[in-house]
């Protein structure tokens, strides 16, 4: 079950902790994979970790030309891109009152905008090969908002939207565009809550923990996968029960 | 027939799966051919591969019949 052998896949935000456990988990099922983000280091030492079948492939999402240049840099890299996963994200959080210009087109920029650009950027090779699986990572806070990040969570909602619209499009050509909607997950991004912030957070989690980026990385693997051909338009929520929709 | 309008004939017929007779100046892919949107962009993407050529997506929309198809294609090749 769950065999990639032989599958290309581009992971966005590989240096970040839940991207780089998509791209281990992808390529532990056997996948290629183009480990693509901003920071070169993490990129180069996880691609030394994985050994052979990994491509480190460097973008900066808030660039739209070098956006518009990866998916080609990648099927170049890899022969093809069969597996897309949008995990790359970025927050810049303030109360809705205060919140400037450019913190809400940044982060619509780079979470919304540079995954619309990918997806289209590899349609063409997914459309001709009969298949092709997308996952963008949203978030809870797509679902059910989160005072003080009105511009990250409209990014997240606006995912999913575009998600399903793309999804109606491309169904009958094999392609499946899914989302993952992780809730609170362990991660550099998580570790700079305070012990009381932590202690209100898991007092709102049925299963009593934060949960793990592998355990992301497990659900974007089963989307990913040939056994999930009859999932699309989806939300897969991964958060301990926290928000059950 | 020219060779272009062989070469775009053959695209049609394999990737509509419409018999050859069908595939006139005036047919159009969607109300004659029976395609769909998505089938329209599909054709587009073939003759780029084909003819070597770009169509950009204000000329593609334009492309509705199969002699749009060789007319756009015969200028631009």
């Amino acid at each position: 079950m769950f065999d990639l052998t032989g599958k290309n896949a581009l992971v966005t935000g590989a240096s970040g902790g839940i991207g780089a456990d998509i791209a281990r988990a992808l390529h532990a099922q056997g996948a290629s994979v183009g480990l693509s983000g901003t920071r070169t280091e993490p990129l180069e030492a996880l691609a030394a970790e994985l050994g052979e079948r990994a491509y480190v492939l460097p973008c900066n999402l808030s660039d739209m030309e070098a956006v518009k240049a990866l998916p080609k840099q990648a099927a170049e890299a890899m022969g093809s891109v069969d597996i897309l996963v949008n995990n790359a994200g970025i927050t810049r959080d303030n109360l809705f009152m205060r919140m400037s210009d450019d913190e809400w087109q940044s982060v619509l920029d780079v979470n919304l905008t540079a995954t619309f650009q990918l997806c289209k950027g590899v349609m063409r090779g997914m459309m001709k090969a009969r298949w092709g699986r997308i996952v963008n990572i949203s978030s809870i806070v797509g679902a059910t908002g989160n005072p003080g990040q009105a511009n990250y969570a409209a990014s997240k909602a606006g995912l999913i939207g575009m998600s399903k619209s793309l999804a109606y499009e491309v169904a009958s050509r094999g392609i499946t565009v899914n989302a993952v909607a992780p809730g609170f997950i362990a991660t550099a991004m998580t570790d700079k809550l305070t012990d009381d912030q932590k202690t209100g957070i898991m007092g709102q989690i049925p299963a009593g923990r934060m949960g793990t980026p592998d355990e992301i990385a497990s659900a974007v693997v089963y989307l990913a996968s040939s056994e999930s051909a009859y999932i699309t338009g989806a939300t897969l929520h991964v958060n301990g029960g926290m928000a059950m929709l | 027939m020219s060779d272009v309008a062989d070469r775009v004939k053959k695209i049609v017929v394999e990737h509509l799966g419409v018999e050859e007779d069908k595939v006139v100046e005036n047919a159009s892919f969607i109300d004659d051919l029976g395609a769909d949107s998505l089938d329209t962009v599909e054709l587009v993407m073939a003759f780029e591969e084909e003819f070597g050529i770009e169509i950009p997506d204000d000329a593609a929309e334009n492309i509705q019949t199969f002699g749009d198809a060789v007319k756009f294609i015969s200028e631009a090749s």
